[in-house]
């Protein structure tokens, strides 16, 4: 088979054992979306088990970011059902509220809040929305740094950092919510090549312990190490899903092929 | 040690050591060809600006030093040929120019505001200060309750809330006074707080929120008023004085100050209305906006001061003063919610994905992340807006209140002090004060901005 796309290479990154479980963390059933006429999201079925890995790709405006932007309602779905870790989106503030609290989420461009600085980026939402005491939060912030190795900068100001240290410290602010679910949209794709490895590692280790992750992404050498399905998506449909082996070396349908074959090299 | 590439392959050996710079790029000189002297067309403009100085500052100086008179009783010390400035006219004057016809006994109550004011707003204005919530609460909510007894003298005589008014309390309570407070305005003010929850709490489970928490809250917002009105009602022994006597740079202050704090807020909150989802409060904060925007301030002062009267029920005719202060808030206010809005623009949508992912209520993400950012970017636009109200506020003068330049020109028509610079020495007098003030707000502005710039954004 010919080399992945990928700035990392597969041997790079560990390989990853952990099994999901049986239990339903996120459901998908008959998820529709438009943005005004334009038919975004077609019928979207996907039931992620607890400690499940998935990483969605596709080509750009498949509405894979859409997708996962869905379940934590930062967009908004018009018909089916989003069930997360057993409670309904609906627009019920207090429900999205809840959901917000479980599900931990990265983006591309990070989205740090500038003003502040590290460890208060970390602190915040402990803070102010699960009412810890400043002193636990810090603690549990710097546990977190820690966890990220970049424990040394907790007093620096975002811009400050560098790009892969900036989405590490973004993985830990979500991971000081305790979150059940992760995602990830594209948290490599605006990193320099030289920084994509500390990031990928970071996620690495976060799914060796079992994290529940959906991740876009286009490093297809972590979806490989990592991933228990691979989805990949076009024209605002899941097209094919397949674990990761079956999925690279043999993708059933022409678009897969296609999309395969051009990023494949 | 030179190397040609003409080879195509390069391997470098040593790395390329750190120089200074060449010395024809420092030093005054090089400073004065660079800035001063860069091209024929800024030599020129250089030349200009140097004759300009030469013909203004000389004879400005002569006025006001060299040739100025320093002393003197009455407007004989000012006439005469080549005579500067009059500055025993501004001595003489003074008093007024400070108080206005505020009693003169009771000059010392004026006094103590403005050294409360300025006690309590410089802790806040250096960071480097503790107790900034503390500073700001005393600052912000208690020093308006004690200078307005300071200057009124308090004793407000509450008589009617709202109840009342309709003539629904009195009957049943009677005139019973206690200690001085009259308690059929308390029975009034308790009955209509409960009113006032009942309502909003209602209207708010209606709509499907929390009507307890809201009844609350206007619970809360009844108590400080309560408060605030116990305190202004209170008899704390000083002689009243109506607002018709203060002027000068006392009122100049008051409308000032109250319309920057009063601003701030409210425009704050009509910017976020008008980005709001909801379309009822958008349209109110559109309308409200563009209302204020749409109409000159000389307008609305008039309004305030000759045309509400007609329209408010008979008996009730708030003062001028108050009327003054209110059209001056709101009108700034409307201001101020545009140039909020364009830092809310500003802020990537980024960053409220981010407040939101991590599960802040909207409110927190606005006052956590969204404004903090928002306002540190149109510090400058805020600061702009205060200064031009700071400076608009000398239009009250056509609705007959005296600020400071309302007194000055009171004071030139004293036949005592008529000489042909009084008028001038004035004006310079006015210009210097307005200068002091405007100035230290802007570069105060200039050292806040400096200051939060250190979280270098990305």
């Amino acid at each position: 088979m010919s080399e992945l796309h990928s700035t990392v290479s597969p041997d790079e990154l560990p390989a990853v054992h952990t099994r999901p479980g049986r239990e339903v963390a996120v459901d998908l059933v008959g998820v529709h979306k438009w943005y005004g006429e334009f038919h975004v999201l077609k019928d979207i079925n996907l039931r992620v088990h607890r400690g499940e890995r998935i990483v969605i790709c596709g080509p750009s405006g498949s509405g894979k970011s859409t997708m996962i932007r869905c379940i934590n309602r930062l967009e908004e779905h018009q018909q089916g059902s989003i069930i997360v870790d057993g409670i309904e989106l609906t627009n019920d503030l207090k429900r999205i509220d809840e959901i917000r609290r479980e599900v931990g989420m990265c983006f591309q461009h990070f989205n740090l809040f500038p003003h502040l600085t590290i460890l208060e980026n970390l602190t915040l939402a402990p803070i102010w929305v699960r009412k810890m005491p400043k002193k636990d939060a810090d603690e549990l912030a710097m546990h977190f740094l820690r966890k990220v190795k970049i424990p040394e900068q907790a007093n620096k100001y975002p811009g400050q950092l560098s790009g892969g240290q900036q989405q590490r410290v973004a993985i830990a602010r979500a991971l000081c919510m305790k979150p059940k679910i992760m995602l990830f949209d594209e948290p490599t794709s605006a990193l320099d090549p030289e920084m994509v490895k500390e990031v990928l590692e970071t996620m690495v280790s976060l799914a060796e312990e079992g994290m529940t992750m959906l991740c876009v992404t286009h490093e297809m050498g972590f979806a490989r190490q990592v991933a228990n399905r691979v989805i990949f998506m076009d024209a605002g449909q899941i097209i094919e899903m397949n674990e990761p082996e079956a999925f690279f070396s043999n993708p059933q349908h022409e678009r897969t092929k296609l999309f395969l074959s051009q990023i494949l090299h | 040690m030179s190397m040609t590439f003409d080879d195509g392959t390069f391997i470098r050996n040593e790395m390329a050591p750190v120089l200074p710079p060449p010395k024809l790029r420092i030093g005054p000189v090089a400073w004065m060809r660079e800035n001063l002297f860069s091209g024929i067309f800024n030599t020129l403009l250089t030349l200009l600006g140097i004759l300009l100085v030469i013909s203004v500052v000389p004879p400005f100086v002569r006025f006001m030093f060299i040739d100025a008179v320093w002393t003197g009783e009455n407007r004989e010390a000012c006439l005469g040929p080549d005579v500067g400035a009059c500055w025993p006219f501004i001595h003489a004057k003074f008093g007024q120019l400070i108080y206005g016809f505020y009693p003169i006994s009771e000059r010392w109550r004026v006094d103590i505001v403005f050294a409360l004011g300025a006690v309590l707003l410089v802790p806040l204005l250096v960071p480097s200060l503790p107790f900034k919530r503390t500073g700001s609460l005393l600052f912000f909510v208690v020093y308006p309750v004690v200078a307005f007894v300071l200057l009124t003298g308090g004793n407000i005589n509450a008589s009617a809330f709202l109840l009342e008014r309709f003539g629904l309390i009195r009957p049943f309570v009677g005139d019973a006074q206690l200690g001085g407070i009259n308690l059929a305005f308390w029975v009034d003010f308790g009955l209509t707080t409960l009113l006032f929850m009942a309502a909003i709490g209602g209207f708010i489970a209606l709509l499907g929120g929390n009507g307890r928490s809201a009844a609350r809250t206007t619970l809360f917002v009844f108590l400080a008023l309560g408060a605030v009105i116990f305190c202004w009602d209170a008899d704390v022994g000083l002689s009243y004085v109506e607002t018709r006597q203060w002027g000068g740079l006392l009122v100049t202050l008051v409308i000032a100050v109250t319309g920057i704090v009063a601003s701030l807020p409210l425009g704050i909150l009509l910017a976020l209305g008008r980005r709001s989802q909801m379309p009822v409060v958008r349209l109110l904060s559109v309308i409200f906006i563009e209302f204020w925007r749409g109409v000159p301030l000389i307008t609305v002062l008039f309004f305030a001061t000759y045309m509400l009267p007609l329209f408010l029920p008979q008996g009730t005719n708030p003062d001028a003063l108050l009327r003054a202060l209110v059209g001056v808030a709101l009108f700034s206010a409307a201001y101020m919610a545009e140039v909020v809005r364009g830092g809310l623009q500003a802020i990537p949508k980024g960053q409220y994905e981010g407040a939101m992912a991590v599960g802040l209520t909207w409110s927190q993400m606005m006052r956590l992340i969204v404004l903090p950012q928002a306002l540190t970017l149109v510090i400058p636009g805020i600061v702009n807006s205060f200064i031009s109200l700071f400076k608009d506020t000398t239009l009250v003068l056509i609705v007959s209140i005296f600020d400071f330049l309302g007194q000055l020109r009171a004071a030139f028509t004293d036949p005592n002090w008529a000489t042909p610079v009084t008028l001038y020495t004035g004006f310079a007098f006015a210009g210097v004060v307005y200068f002091f003030f405007c100035f230290g707000m802007s570069r105060y502005s200039l050292f806040v901005e400096r200051r939060l710039n250190t979280s270098h954004r990305h």
